[in-house]
């Protein structure tokens, strides 16, 4: 297993490498001048120069690269071009807000989606089934910047239960930083429950008609124990595949619900920075999202051993 | 055993005491952005020029009627010839460190700033010294004398010449300041600046305001406020639905469409508090074909008409105001002087024009930002006017950063240039034809669109030198008319944007940036 571990990790080197790379290149290449951005309207062209030059943006491109590759090296991500702070400085403080509404999501569509793509399974065919295939439907299709406002309008604006918009970080306090993270985790919630219920229903159906499900039942097994100790146990592995794919996805996709909930999290970052032209605060975040994907399809995998004895590393 | 006594002048005590911590006073604002740059002097930005008015303070500041006043000077005298001026500052001002505001510090800010700024540039070539008389005062000498002087340390609008402590004016005007102390009323808690989320101001406790009541910027700047948050909401349904919910206080620039939806809440008040507000106008690229040429610039002005991009804009005739006036309806500059017949959607006038400069009908190039609400909509107007009047026009969108960028390249338009793109100014920044970026057409050394004309460069420079303002509105009426002969840009008209605020809160200042002190809770 350790073995494993460590060839997975080193083969996440050149993954993590040609991002680099290609993020630098193609930030390099896109339309865009953070020195312009910053001198203004009533800048002149040498002003813009003048800037440009302190940036390091004049410099060839390959020289650029040689310079932020090297201090990546060492560890340094460097400094934004815009806010006083270095990308360490910046990113950790947007870590929590974006970890804790993945987490919540997450938490929200597992124990929701579970139950009701099990349940739906088991009714296959009837009018359960067809009212959680239907909430699917439509969680996959209503966007999720409508169900935000839908459920602000609602529980926010008309019955006054949660805050409009905002973030309070944990240690201000367990229930501010709940009351605040509800409906941004019940929003995104949405399409989770629908990919992962649809996702479980497929599987636990899948498994239903196999032969020591029968068996079991001829052995007088209980329903409830048939359907979460063995059928959903084995359809357990595509399950786990999509919650995980959804835990990376929340981690680096949550720039919608960032800005309708006004928190911020590395999502909103990514766009502010991308806006401004922030380079090295762009190459830092996308570096971090990749490495969250690599060490998530990681875990992924270590987990299926978890779950199908048959799978070993 | 306690008397009862005693107890109840404990629990008087306790009272007091709750009341004391309940005094404190915290308001909730969502600004028209974050703050992310917090140098005033680095960028032009308006969120870092109010940011500005936050932390630092001006030696002049201009008031509601446009007049400028000293704000950290005390006295100043200006000699017979006009060349020599003594500034001694006001007794009590200090950083926000503890340590006393000195004339080295002043003469630091005034040469950054003036580094950067138009106004400043052109201040600095009429001076020849700049000296500290001793810790309150100092002198500026002139080589000839300028109307400049005290207007520039007056300047209302970016880049406003903030003062900040010697050791950090010192740095590199083209790098960006490290450490973040001024001497105005506000001191920021760099502790919980968090960019993308909020910047916390609190009550600088030590600021010893002027004694005359505040007007526009100027006057005593007393704050009764402890705590502002300037609160990053992007999302303007959202601003506004937290605003009508009251967990903020204010909303800086609310999207035209929303305000029917405040001014239906009776908790809610609308503040006119910039009535100069703001100009769409559009640019020329002067360096490419055609609008190398005057009577293509020309064929412009006659083309196009404010109203249609005023209504598709703004859409509401109580925010806005069709103005001629290049130098601001409203302010003491303003004049139709030059502008007859023009901006009235003569498409026959423009056609002719183009006829006679030869255009080839090549398709012009026009830069359209759609990601700003305020000037998404200009992109169509302009498009539809221009073809009317005999253009043919290839409108290229993309978000605002890539114009920003591209406006920057001389560029053939084939090769990533461009001919036209549309912005807007803060009035207060285009009030003379000194401090009005665009009018400036020294070819290279021009901002972007790079204008070339010797004889709108000798006028404003005429400017520069007169003192006199009767005679500085004679000159500003000849710069119009000279514009009309050769123009630079073209005004779209005028608009402002209301602060939207809960009733509670009180002492708006009618003025050309929205600043805080004054402003009350109640």
């Amino acid at each position: 297993m350790l073995g494993y571990i460590l060839r997975r990790l080193i083969s996440a080197i050149p993954v993590l490498v040609i991002v680099a790379v290609l993020v630098f290149l193609m930030l390099r290449f896109t339309p865009g001048d953070p020195a312009a951005v910053i001198a203004g309207d009533n800048a002149t062209s040498e002003q813009i120069a003048l800037i440009r030059n302190r940036l390091g943006l004049d410099q060839p491109i390959l020289t650029q690269f040689t310079i932020w590759a090297g201090n990546l090296l060492t560890g340094n991500l460097g400094e934004s071009f815009f806010f006083k702070k270095t990308i360490v400085e910046l990113i950790s403080s947007r870590i929590e807000p974006t970890l804790s509404l993945a987490f919540a999501t997450m938490l929200i569509a597992i124990c929701v989606a579970i139950p009701l793509g099990v349940l739906a399974a088991y009714k296959h065919g009837s009018w359960i089934d067809r009212v959680v295939m239907g909430f699917s439907v439509l969680g996959f299709s209503v966007p999720v910047f409508v169900i935000g406002y839908l459920m602000i309008y609602l529980f926010a604006i008309t019955l006054g239960w949660f805050p409009v918009q905002g973030y309070q970080p944990l240690s201000q306090g367990f229930a501010g930083y709940a009351q605040r993270l509800v409906l941004p985790a019940l929003t995104l919630s949405v399409i989770y429950i629908a990919l992962i219920a649809r996702m479980t229903r497929a599987s636990v159906l899948e498994v239903l008609n196999e032969d020591y499900i029968r068996t079991a039942r001829a052995k007088g097994q209980v329903e409830r124990k048939i359907l979460f100790r063995h059928a959903l146990k084995n359809a357990a592995v595509p399950i786990v595949t999509v919650v995980g794919i959804g835990i990376a996805l929340l981690i680096g996709g949550v720039v919608v619900t960032e800005s309708v909930f006004a928190i911020p999290g590395l999502g909103r970052l990514t766009v502010d920075a991308v806006l401004a032209r922030d380079y090295p605060t762009i190459q830092a975040v996308i570096l971090l999202f990749s490495g969250v994907y690599v060490g998530i399809n990681l875990l992924i995998d270590l987990a299926y051993s978890l779950f199908d004895p048959r799978i070993r590393y | 055993m306690m008397s009862r006594w005693t107890i109840a002048t404990a629990a008087a005590a306790l009272l007091a005491g709750s009341s004391m911590a309940q005094a404190q006073t915290t308001m909730k604002v969502v600004m028209h952005s974050d703050v992310k740059i917090v140098d005033p002097i680095w960028t032009t930005a308006y969120i870092v020029r109010n940011h500005g008015y936050m932390l630092y303070d001006t030696l002049f500041s201009m008031t509601e009627k446009g007049e400028i006043k000293p704000q950290m000077v005390d006295t100043f005298t200006e000699s017979p010839d006009k060349l020599t001026y003594k500034f001694t500052l006001r007794d009590g001002l200090l950083w926000h460190d503890g340590k006393p505001v000195t004339s080295e510090d002043c003469i630091a800010s005034i040469k950054r700033w003036a580094a950067k700024d138009p106004v400043g540039q052109k201040l600095m070539t009429f001076v020849d010294a700049m000296t500290a008389d001793d810790a309150k005062s100092f002198t500026v000498k002139l080589k000839s004398p300028t109307g400049l002087l005290i207007f520039g340390l007056g300047k209302p609008s970016s880049n406003v010449p903030f003062m900040m402590p010697k050791r950090v004016a010192d740095t590199d005007p083209n790098t960006q300041i490290s450490e973040f102390i001024g001497s105005g009323p506000f001191v920021l808690k760099t502790d919980e600046w968090k960019p993308g989320d909020k910047i916390v101001y609190t009550k600088f406790k030590d600021y010893k305001p002027r004694s005359e009541p505040a007007d526009g910027l100027s006057g005593g700047k007393v704050v009764k406020i402890d705590r502002i948050e300037w609160l990053a909401v992007t999302d303007q349904q959202q601003a506004v639905n937290a605003l009508l919910a009251g967990e903020i206080d204010m909303v800086e620039q609310p999207a035209f469409d929303l305000i029917p939806l405040l001014k239906s809440d009776s908790k809610i008040k609308l503040w006119n508090y910039n009535p100069l507000g703001l100009q769409y106008t559009m640019r020329f690229n002067s360096t490419q074909p055609p609008f190398d040429n005057a009577k293509v610039r020309q064929a412009v002005t006659y083309a196009l008409n404010q109203k249609d991009f005023l209504e598709a804009t703004v859409g509401n005739p109580d925010y806005y105001q069709e103005c001629k006036a290049m130098f601001v309806c409203g302010s003491p500059l303003a004049t139709e002087k030059g502008m007859d017949g023009l901006l009235q959607s003569n498409f026959k006038k423009s056609q002719e024009l183009l006829k006679e400069a030869g255009y080839d009908g090549k398709p012009i190039v026009l830069l359209h930002s759609t990601d700003l609400q305020s000037l998404t909509n200009l992109g169509p107007v302009a498009k539809q006017l221009l073809e009317k009047g005999g253009f043919k026009v290839d409108m290229q969108s993309s978000d605002w950063q890539t114009v920003v960028s591209r406006r920057v390249r001389k560029d053939p338009v084939d090769k990533g240039g461009w001919n036209l793109m549309q912005t807007s100014w803060v009035s207060a920044d285009i009030l003379n034809p000194v401090m009005a970026g665009f009018f400036n057409a020294s070819c290279d050394k021009a901002g972007f669109g790079w204008p070339c004309d010797e004889k709108m460069e000798k006028l404003r420079d005429d400017f520069a030198r007169e003192p006199d303002p009767a005679k500085q509105k004679a000159i500003a009426e000849a710069v119009q008319v000279r514009w009309a002969e050769s123009p630079t840009h073209v005004h779209l008209g005028q608009y402002n944007v209301p602060i939207a605020a809960r009733s509670n809160i009180t002492g708006i200042l009618t003025a050309p940036a929205p600043v805080f002190w004054n402003v009350e809770k109640k």
